[in-house]
């Protein structure tokens, strides 16, 4: 298998092949911890560092393990990047390790991880592997976070709240209050809106996706169809 | 062949393992510290919100008492412990766990905070799991209800007026969710009733000593 290009990686990661929206991994987390932009940013970053990690010592060590003992050998390096990254977290970011809980733990399970080293880092050179963790790692923090900021906003009326869990006392002030004296919208909190919402951007994102895929196909296809008329015509005596 | 196999298999795999463990161990070498700091602080703020620093002088982590309730009046699980905050050696405040088990959607803990004139310093709920939106009020990041217990005592309001308005009592309920405050109020009536009955033993009570409180940091969700 040729490796891609880093610009074929970069517009997988983030779009033709999101690990959120399109291959559809890692659901359980992306649904629960949404609730809130710093929850979402906060699992997205520790998804972005386990799966850098991960591809990076997968790649590293794609030509030394056989394949009978690839995928016990696979999990335990993710288990010990999600350890790693667990105790880090709980060093730094302690209050948002506490509200992130059980997610954090979970990132092991989190099938976009085991699959990309599966996928990708196992076959690939270590640069388009790490760039492959770190894309797929981004595509899937942007997912989290347009979720987070969508359930936030309509759940509470308010965006960025409590972000100084992660960024310290002085993003304290970050809070913005759209609407004052927001009634609270149930449904956006709870997991049913996260599936909801989930739902609408994959609707949006296939939207786009036959938009442009229309707009090629107008385009390209034209001038051959012309061509091969004129020939038709043209060649009937 | 296949034994062969196996056994570089094998090799490779503990390998593994060694490589992985060691790096774990290292991480956790170099953040145990940190992260036990962080955890103490951690406690050390829910604990000051309760009995803010400008009262007492002591540090009311290292003056832990474990809390003896027979009658199980605090509904606590497992062996509690009481914090006790003093200004200059003297006794200011007391910080009692207790759960409340009847919430809407199972238990609420809490950490009530009793001067030793019987007046409740603060209320803080540790953890719930009641509605977002309703129920979740309880909760000082919500709602400023919880502050609502600040100053009251066994005498104010009377005993039976312990309750929330929509039982004949003098605290708010929430709309849509009265369950979840009746069982707050209940619990913090309840507590106050324990710290009347063991203050002295609360007070007489000689500290636990530091190392003992590392070892037992399961209790450590504040």
């Amino acid at each position: 298998m040729a490796t891609p290009s880093y610009k074929d990686i970069t517009v997988n990661g983030f779009w033709k092949n999101n690990p959120a929206i399109v291959q559809l991994l890692g659901l359980c987390p992306l649904l629960a911890v949404t609730a809130s932009v710093v929850n979402a940013l906060g699992l997205g970053l520790a998804t972005i560092l386990v799966l850098l990690c991960s591809n990076t010592a997968v790649s590293l060590i794609r030509n030394l393990v056989s394949d009978a003992v690839r995928l016990p050998a696979f999990v335990m390096i993710i288990a010990a990047a999600v350890t790693v990254t667990e105790l880090l977290m709980q060093a730094y970011t302690y209050e948002l390790y506490q509200i992130l809980g059980i997610f954090l733990p979970l990132i092991t399970t989190n099938c976009v991880i085991l699959g990309r080293a599966d996928a990708f880092a196992s076959k690939n050179p270590l640069l388009p592997s790490m760039t492959d963790g770190l894309m797929m790692g981004l595509g899937f923090t942007a997912v989290l976070l347009l979720l987070g900021a969508m359930r936030e906003l309509l759940g509470t009326g308010a965006i960025f709240a409590d972000m100084d869990l992660l960024f310290g006392p002085s993003a304290a002030t970050w809070k913005i209050v759209l609407v004052e004296g927001y009634h609270d919208f149930l449904l956006a909190i709870l997991p049913p809106g996260a599936f909801i919402f989930c739902g609408l951007i994959i609707a949006l994102k296939n939207r786009i996706d036959s938009g442009i895929k229309a707009r090629r196909d107008a385009l390209r296809e034209k001038p051959i169809k012309g061509a091969k008329r004129v020939r038709v015509t043209g060649t009937i005596s | 062949m296949l034994a062969g196999s196996i056994k570089s298999n094998a090799i490779l795999l503990g390998a593994f393992a060694l490589a992985t463990t060691m790096l774990i161990a290292g991480t956790h070498l170099g953040t145990k510290d940190r992260i036990y700091e962080q955890q103490r602080a951690a406690e050390q703020r829910a604990l000051l919100e309760i009995v803010p620093q400008t009262l007492h002088n002591n540090s009311m982590l290292d003056d832990q008492v474990q809390i003896n309730d027979p009658a199980a009046m605090l509904r606590l699980r497992e062996d509690g412990k009481a914090y006790r905050a003093r200004q200059d050696g003297a006794p200011v405040a007391a910080i009692i766990p207790a759960i409340a088990p009847d919430g809407y959607s199972g238990e609420i803990e809490l950490l009530i905070g009793i001067n030793t004139d019987g007046t409740v310093s603060g209320v803080r709920v540790l953890s719930h799991r009641e509605t977002p939106g309703l129920g979740d009020k309880v909760d000082i990041k919500k709602s400023d209800w919880i502050t609502g217990f600040n100053g009251r005592s066994l005498l104010n309001p009377l005993p039976e007026q312990w309750k929330v308005i929509k039982d004949g009592g003098v605290f708010d309920q929430f709309t849509g969710a009265t369950i979840t405050p009746r069982a707050v109020t209940l619990t913090v009536f309840r507590a106050l009733q324990y710290y009347q009955q063991s203050a002295e033993a609360i007070w007489a009570a000689t500290a636990e000593q530091n190392t003992e409180e590392g070892s037992s940091n399961g209790d450590a969700q504040l």
